[in-house]
């Protein structure tokens, strides 16, 4: 049994290094580049900080980054609102009408091209003669990460038992203070990870922020793509970096807030 | 069912006959002019999902201090009646009146009512104590009042130095108990009771009845339990509603519904039973001669109604079939007139206290005995293909036209 387990175990650690390899060499790579003291991408001259001080100096640059951790926290912020209550809505509701097609169509911008998505946007922008800039995008990436939320959300409320809050009904509470009490407690870690997960889905947009923005407002990854199509700079490196850095711990943070669903927190209840 | 339930059964009719002793006071009295009335009133109670009717105008009422058990089989509508109780459904037809008052429209929380949920709900956020305390919370219990009443639950249901667990950390009894505290500590009227004792092992349900008894007994409050398991429901109940098909077959006390069924299903679905098939013939003095098909006339006590059909059904309890050799010295001449019928032993099961037989009659229709094993040495066993005389006394049979 132990010999079985250690040789499937060498070629276990074989795909794995492969897998991981192949997933996190370039950004590995990149990384590495980003302390890079040689003006020129590809050739190494030693280690320095001097792109990392270049970005903080490039307004342009920091107006971008700005705008789209903006445009980030706003439109999770939206969606986070909006997809918890249609989640809550199709789980917990009374059946209505046309409730499966409803919840089908929720889901719909999950598998939807982002390039669909982003056209139709533009034209509804248009046709509304609405000033594209800070809240178009915002708009757009709500609708993109509202599914998500709510799917998060819909799992998390779906695997709670209905009797907690006809429990806390028969002790006293009335159906909205019961979900106050009850659910909602139960449900923060999904809601928070879903939070998360809008914000970084809106933070590394490109297709849709590039069909929804205006003039003077671009976001992030719009400013980078258009950096690095007059040649790329390793002050690119380090922006990206940084962003590697900054969603690598929304997502941590974002796992831990899941994992809380089962091990809860000290009375978390606003009782 | 087994000669033991039914022993178990009659000495808890006899412990509940003692007036409970008053550890803690019940809540509010109901004004006098209500003293005569039962405190809950289920009158012709109807709810229909779709096409089903689960629960089809039924009516009930339980007394003030009962312990009530809804018996029946699963999808017989107890669960969805409970429910109704509780305010989670609404009666399409009917009212159920509590106290004089018709609450069947009234919201769960606004009823002094609480329920026991079978997979008990507790709240896996909160810690032990805040779980008890929920429903004082919600009722702006004063925070000191709220501390004793919590510490005096703690106690009445032996969870000290639990308190500041979460439910995930304790064993399914604790959890168990934890509901039962959580759902009496705003001291309802009446306790509603789903299953509650269907998720723990054999012998903790059996301490568990007996602990259930003597709380009801001691706060004196009113118990409506849900079962489907009936040595359960007799163990615990004062009296027991038997359910079928959303309609009430029977209500009666454990002895009475086990003794004296109303119906051959309530007769099939309570323990075991004989049931054989026959015509009235003449009867004198309480008795009936039925013909039967399979074993000859049998002389059985007249029910105390009348019988109004040809065709009967009488039932007879496999204890109550007893075997012998050569069967009891017969008294013809006498008052004493006995069942006698032969047949040979066909299966023996040994269940420890008792030994249940099946014996074919001559007619070769099946009769179940069983009989208890009063001596540690096999003296009375019998052994398959023995030729045995079965017998019983026409008290011992049941009346049944349905």
């Amino acid at each position: 049994m132990v010999s079985a387990t250690s040789k499937i175990s060498r070629f276990n650690v074989a795909s794995l290094a492969l897998g991981l390899g192949f997933l996190y060499l370039p950004i590995v790579i990149l990384v590495i580049y980003s302390f890079n003291a040689s003006r020129l991408v590809t050739v190494w001259g030693g280690w320095s900080l001097v792109w990392y001080r270049e970005f903080f100096h490039d307004e342009a640059m920091i107006e971008a980054a700005w705008m789209s951790f903006r445009v980030a926290a706003s439109s999770a912020t939206i969606a986070t609102l909006l997809g918890t209550l249609a989640a809550v809505a199709l789980s917990r509701g009374e059946r209505f009408k046309g409730r499966t097609l409803f919840s089908g169509m929720l889901y719909a911008p999950l598998v939807m091209p982002e390039v669909i998505t982003g056209l139709s946007l533009l034209l509804l922008f248009v046709a509304l003669d609405a000033e594209r800039g800070f809240w178009t995008v915002t708009i757009a990436h709500t609708t993109l990460t509202m599914c998500f939320v709510a799917v998060v959300v819909q799992s998390r409320l779906g695997s709670l038992d209905r009797s907690l809050e006809e429990a806390a009904m028969d002790l006293g509470c009335d159906p909205a203070r019961a979900f106050v009490a009850v659910t909602l407690p139960l449900i923060l870690p999904a809601i928070i990870a879903g939070w998360m997960l809008a914000f970084t889905l809106s933070l590394d947009d490109l297709v849709i922020a590039s069909f929804t923005t205006g003039p003077g407002s671009a976001t992030l990854p719009i400013r980078i793509y258009s950096e690095v199509r007059l040649g790329v700079k390793p002050e690119i490196n380090a922006i990206c970096t940084m962003v590697i850095g900054l969603i690598a711990v929304v997502i941590v943070v974002a796992s831990f807030a899941s994992k809380l669903s089962s091990a809860q927190g000290e009375s978390a209840a606003p009782l | 069912m087994t000669e033991d339930a039914a022993n178990t059964a009659t000495e808890a009719d006899s412990a509940k006959a003692e007036p409970p002793a008053d550890a803690i006071p019940a809540k509010a009295e109901l004004p006098i002019a209500a003293f005569d009335m039962p405190l809950l009133r289920i009158d012709g109670v109807a709810k229909r999902f779709g096409a089903v009717r689960a629960v089809d105008r039924l009516s009930l009422d339980i007394r003030r201090g009962e312990f009530f058990a809804l018996l029946g089989p699963s999808g017989c509508g107890k669960t969805t009646l409970l429910r109704m109780l509780a305010g989670f459904e609404t009666p399409d037809e009917g009212a159920i009146l509590l106290g004089g008052d018709d609450i069947a429209q009234v919201l769960p929380h606004q009823r002094p009512v609480n329920m026991m949920f079978q997979n008990y709900a507790l709240f896996p956020h909160l810690s032990v104590r805040d779980n008890i305390a929920f429903g004082l919370k919600r009722a702006r219990m004063p925070r000191a009042e709220i501390a004793t009443r919590v510490a005096e639950m703690v106690a009445l249901v032996r969870l000290e130095g639990l308190e500041k667990r979460k439910p995930d950390q304790l064993s399914g009894g604790q959890r168990q108990r934890v509901a039962l505290a959580r759902s009496l500590a705003r001291r309802p009227e009446i306790l509603l009771l789903d299953e509650p004792l269907a998720a723990l092992d054999k012998k903790l349900r059996e301490s568990t009845q007996v602990e259930l008894m003597e709380l009801q007994r001691r706060l004196g409050m009113t118990f409506i339990i849900v079962t489907h398991d009936q040595e359960e429901a007799m163990t615990m109940a004062d009296r027991i509603g038997v359910m079928d098909q959303g309609r009430l077959e029977q209500v009666a006390t454990p002895r009475k519904l086990y003794e004296a069924p109303n119906s051959r299903w309530v007769a099939e679905f309570v323990g075991d039973i004989n049931m054989l098939e026959g015509e009235v013939g003449p009867g004198d003095a309480g008795r009936l001669a039925i013909a039967t098909k399979d074993a000859g006339t049998i002389v059985a006590a007249a029910p105390p109604d009348p019988v109004k059909q040809a065709l009967v059904f009488v039932a007879i309890r496999p204890e109550k079939v007893k075997l012998s050799r050569r069967g009891p010295a017969s008294d013809t001449a006498g008052t004493h007139t006995i069942n006698r019928l032969e047949g040979i032993v066909i299966e023996v099961s040994y269940l420890g206290g008792f030994t249940t037989y099946k014996v074919k009659l001559d007619s070769g229709a099946v009769l179940k005995s069983s009989m208890a094993n009063t001596a540690r040495l096999d003296v009375d066993a019998y052994s398959v293909t023995q030729r045995v005389v079965a017998w019983f006394t026409p008290d011992d049979c049941v009346v049944l036209e349905q």
